[in-house]
């Protein structure tokens, strides 16, 4: 069972707030389906490689060329910020 | 049921925008209750209706797919639209550009008629997930659609679409087909573009149509798939036209049943039904092999492992900066008001469902140092062995055989609280995700609750690429 210190950091991490009285609900659930997983320690790994491109196929390259950004998609994209400044995106202090 | 419209509105029985309209009524009239659509796109839909019709009417040439409406799941954009992957945390995002998919069905002249409902970020088996409403199952308003993509399923088989786009991770075009009575293909990974398409695990992600017969769902792949700049995945597909090779012929084919598919987990219910599937490949002329799948008892494991690991990256892109909703909230802030953490934790704690945050959760908790190797890597290490099965299957046989679902559509609010319930209605589909094989799921059979009928499908998966042989097996099932 995941601790609540465990749910705690992982919540952290993964940057979602977290109420009190949510952190029991997922000791509970995120345990569950990790005990789920725990079927996989019986297969024997030695010598497998973790899969990679799961079809083999090659990725497409493209040649390193500008590709000028279309005024109307460029507005799209700017008109979606939450909060902007002078067509830029605006973002809180970090500190 | 395409190419008969098609022939409609080439000999001027019937033009596009009059079409168009009669499925808008169709919507007006039945969505109230089934819930499918989040969006319409009216002025959209009736432009490119109009546009054309002038087009028939000079007698230029016109593809299969012009003038016909369809539906688009809510997770693919559409240019100047909105597209919420049913999340609150998309509420007002307004799509900057087409999906691939998108840009090359407008240019066939599709009529895109709306935005169907979804789980959140396609997170779910039964479109309950939705911040929005819960989709009902045409069959039965008391039953879920299935999902994710549910909206898509339900709005075409209740005449509310010709066809849909759905999106498929670990059965979400399949399983709905399946609940609602549709054809339902998920294409081999890699086969159609996924720009634009909004992420969820981008390892297993493609985009699928939901169709009424295999035909059509054939159509539709032919004219979204094939190499993409902007999808580095994308595969070439040479141009083929797959409704070109239903043969209706599927005489020496072989078709694989796996032992470990038909065990004690599966009810005599569905398993008669299936073995009355198999008999009639039988009597079409295909032979029936017994395979094993050794490593599919670790298929779910594998896939709720992989998945919110992808997940949890693919999440972090929500972060209430660049697009969708962002909050700041002041007063019950720990950090420090206005500070950029404090952005992330309230955007993301107010803007996601419960599902998609415990998939976030879970995904971050197996790639945290320290669990990387016993989880994640482990994960993929079993899902190499799985492909090999694979491998090995399709040495001796040409398509293996399934139910899409181990039941038919269940309850509205039946497998909400029992998180591993709810997954393991994903047991026969995820498998084609984990190893890149194309599946379809198409109608078999139904059967009879509390006096509703309710659709039964089964399911092929086919060699990677071979999309060619599983659409012509199916449709030969469905011709006869």
């Amino acid at each position: 069972m995941l601790k609540k210190e465990d749910i705690i950091h992982i919540a952290e991490l993964a940057r979602i707030g977290l109420k009190e009285e949510e952190i029991e609900k997922y000791q509970r659930e995120l345990s569950l389906i990790l005990d789920y997983f725990k079927k996989l320690e019986l297969v024997n790994t030695d010598k497998i490689d973790s899969i990679g491109h799961i079809t083999g196929e090659h990725s497409v390259i493209r040649d390193d060329v500008v590709i000028d950004c279309k005024e109307d998609i460029r507005m799209g994209i700017i008109n979606n910020f939450p909060d902007k400044k002078d067509n830029q995106a605006k973002v809180k202090s970090i500190l | 049921m395409i190419r008969e419209l098609h022939e409609k509105l080439k000999n001027g029985e019937i033009n596009s925008v009059d079409l168009t309209k009669k499925y808008f009524d169709e919507i007006e009239l039945k969505d109230k209750n089934i819930l499918a659509y989040l969006t319409l796109h009216k002025e959209l839909a009736l432009n490119a209706a109009q546009e054309i019709d002038k087009k028939i009417q000079v007698g230029e040439d016109f593809d299969l797919l012009g003038g016909i409406p369809m539906a688009l799941k809510d997770n693919m954009c559409v240019m100047g639209g909105r597209t919420t992957a049913a999340s609150k945390i998309l509420d007002n995002y307004i799509a900057p550009y087409d999906a691939t998919v998108v840009k090359k069905l407008r240019e066939k002249g599709a009529i895109i008629l709306g935005k169907t409902n979804m789980d959140e970020f396609a997170m779910g088996s039964s479109t309950e997930n939705s911040a929005y409403q819960k989709t009902r199952n045409p069959h039965d308003l008391n039953r879920v659609p299935g999902g994710s993509s549910g909206g898509s399923a339900a709005a075409v088989v209740s005449d509310m679409a010709v066809y849909a786009l759905g999106s498929d991770t670990g059965g979400s075009v399949r399983q709905p087909a399946s609940f609602c009575g549709a054809v339902g293909l998920k294409p081999t990974y890699g086969r159609v573009s996924r720009h634009g398409l909004l992420a969820m695990a981008s390892s297993f992600d493609q985009i699928g149509p939901i169709a009424k017969s295999v035909e059509d769902a054939a159509i539709v792949l032919s004219r979204i798939a094939g190499r993409d700049l902007k999808d580095a995945t994308s595969a070439k597909s040479g141009g083929k036209f797959y409704e070109d090779y239903l043969t209706g012929n599927i005489k020496g084919m072989k078709i694989g049943v796996p032992k470990e598919y038909f065990g004690d987990g599966l009810s005599d219910e569905i398993k008669n039904i299936s073995f009355a599937a198999l008999e009639k490949f039988k009597k079409l002329g295909a032979e029936l092999v017994e395979i094993n799948i050794p490593h599919n008892e670790y298929a779910l494991p594998i896939y709720y492992i992989t998945v919110p690991s992808e997940v949890s990256s693919n999440m972090a892109r929500f972060d209430g900066i660049r697009y969708g909703l962002s909050i700041d909230d002041q007063e019950k802030s720990k950090i420090g008001a206005g500070k950029l953490l404090e952005t992330y934790l309230d955007t993301r704690e107010i803007g996601f469902g419960p599902e998609v945050k415990r998939r976030i959760m879970l995904g971050t908790y197996a790639l945290s140092a320290g669990y990387y190797d016993a989880y994640y890597k482990k994960a993929q290490k079993v899902r190499r062995l799985l492909r090999q099965d694979f491998e090995k299957a399709f040495e001796k046989v040409d398509l293996i055989f399934s139910p899409t679902a181990p039941e038919p559509a269940f309850k509205i609010g039946e497998k909400t609280t029992d998180l591993l319930q709810m997954y393991l209605s994903d047991i026969y589909t995820v498998t084609a995700n984990l190893v890149g094989v194309p599946a379809i799921s198409f109608p078999i059979g139904e059967v009879e609750r509390e006096s509703k009928k309710l659709p039964i499908g089964g399911q092929l998966m086919g060699r990677w690429f071979g999309e060619e042989e599983l659409l012509n097996a199916a449709h030969t099932f469905e011709l006869n």
